[in-house]
């Protein structure tokens, strides 16, 4: 057994852990936080994307040792302690980016890591930097919007649902 | 699915590690990045009795100048490589060839000198080193070597590494006055590995090549140099029909794999087409 210290979610946990845990097994099993789903296993399709030290990385490609002291961020860190939700959430909800929802944990991550590089991207900027999540529903398009608009919100442009129409009057 | 158990060692030292990998024995893997190595334990390809975690290492890590070369931590990951001012302006085919492996994810964790060490032959970075000249530094138990990138790869996931040995740099000569490079890659859908890549360095003069190197991802057991393009391309004027004319080439004494991304024919058109718009892209940049 080897010894984690990790702070999830702004919490410190100090466990035991069998070296071969995963991250991902880690946060669910040992943790909890059910929120970060595993869905491929395979490291392709970026639904148990969290993010480690501020990055997105998929955390069933991550040893939970290779963790250790480090500031861990799920899905479930993103609202606010009241229940409001983080702006990309926002986003996602008001855009309705989501179908089965499966692929939405990682997606919501992979989406705070690339705006924070990039507050307002391109739509091609949008698809390349998702493209290490899969939505299996193909839905794609509201997934994108969303990205945009969280962007948006985020850097003070516009409100998340007046940017959706604004991108829809533009295109119109 | 959940890595079969193994003892873990985290190193903080070069030194450290070295013992550590030695003391180790023959079934101990080392963990750079682990985008590779994580997938192959969890499918259980593999099944170290020790792994030693290289992580620890901060001077494993960074990008510096050295005269007329610059010197890549082997633990610097795919993120910071293609972020570096130094890589941008001395070695750009890194750069670029670095943004097209994996996912922003892969590429948070994944590191140049574990690409490298992997030595998959579908795999961007060992070509980029390949065609770049790199010069590889390595410790282990009886003291530290160099060894030219044309003698590191050996074949399909095997290096020159001995047992007990670790990469530790990449020193990459800069790219020298009038030079200019580009990465051709082709895959089928984003984050898939290359089905055949081209790189192409290339010194015009007067509006033709002068030198040239090019290097192929995927068109045999290692990275490979594509000589006989380099030789016809010497002298040749920069216009479609004289490169593409060179570009023919290509799949000379190479031996392409056929898989379900292709069948070696296929990957030998491709190396030829591909070599065109490698070099032609790199001689208008």
């Amino acid at each position: 057994m080897t010894q984690v210290s990790v702070t999830v979610d702004g919490v410190v946990y100090t466990d035991e852990v069998e070296a071969r845990t995963l991250l991902v097994h880690y946060l669910r099993e040992r943790l909890g936080k059910v929120g970060t789903v595993v869905g491929c296993d395979t490291s392709n399709c970026g639904s148990c994307t969290v993010l480690l030290g501020g990055m997105s990385v998929k955390s069933c490609s991550v040893l939970a040792v290779q963790a250790n002291g480090s500031e861990v961020t799920t899905i479930e860190g993103l609202a606010a302690a009241d229940g409001t939700l983080h702006p990309v959430q926002q986003a996602f909800y008001d855009s309705h980016a989501l179908q089965c929802g499966f692929c939405t944990p990682g997606m919501v991550m992979a989406s705070c890591d690339l705006l924070a590089e990039n507050p307002n991207p391109s739509e091609q900027e949008v698809r390349e930097g998702i493209e290490g999540n899969l939505c299996r529903c193909t839905g794609y398009q509201n997934i994108v919007k969303a990205i945009q608009a969280a962007g948006r919100a985020m850097s003070g442009t516009a409100t998340s649902s007046t940017a959706t129409s604004n991108t829809e009057a533009v295109r119109a | 699915m959940i890595p079969a158990s193994f003892d873990y060692v985290r190193p903080s030292s070069i030194a450290e590690a070295v013992q550590a990998v030695g003391s180790a024995g023959e079934d101990a893997k080392v963990l750079a990045g682990g985008q590779s190595l994580l997938p192959v334990l969890r499918l259980r390809m593999s099944y170290p009795d020790t792994l030693i975690d290289l992580g620890g290492i901060a001077e494993l890590r960074g990008v510096r100048e050295d005269a007329d070369a610059i010197v890549i931590g082997s633990m610097t990951t795919h993120d910071e490589v293609t972020r570096h001012p130094l890589i941008k302006q001395y070695a750009p085919l890194l750069a670029q060839a670095t943004e097209t492996v994996g996912d922003r994810q892969v590429r948070h964790l994944g590191t140049f000198g574990g690409s490298l060490s992997h030595a998959d032959p579908a795999g961007d970075l060992p070509t980029v080193a390949l065609t770049l000249d790199a010069q590889l530094h390595v410790e282990g138990p009886n003291g530290s070597r160099v060894i030219a990138a044309k003698d590191f790869f050996l074949d399909y996931l095997t290096t020159a590494l001995e047992p007990g040995e670790i990469l530790t740099a990449i020193r990459i000569p800069k790219l020298g006055e009038g030079w200019s490079s580009h990465y051709e890659k082709f895959n089928r859908v984003a984050q898939a590995w290359s089905i055949v890549s081209v790189a192409a360095v290339v010194r015009r003069d007067n509006g033709a090549i002068a030198e040239s190197k090019i290097g192929l991802t995927n068109m045999g057991s290692t990275p490979l140099r594509a000589s006989a393009v380099e030789g016809a391309l010497v002298g040749a004027v920069v216009s479609p029909e004289a490169i593409g004319e060179a570009s023919s080439h290509a799949a000379e004494g190479t031996n392409a794999p056929s898989d379900l991304s292709g069948r070696a024919d296929y990957r030998n058109h491709l190396a030829k087409v591909l070599t065109k718009r490698a070099v032609l892209a790199a001689a208008h940049r």
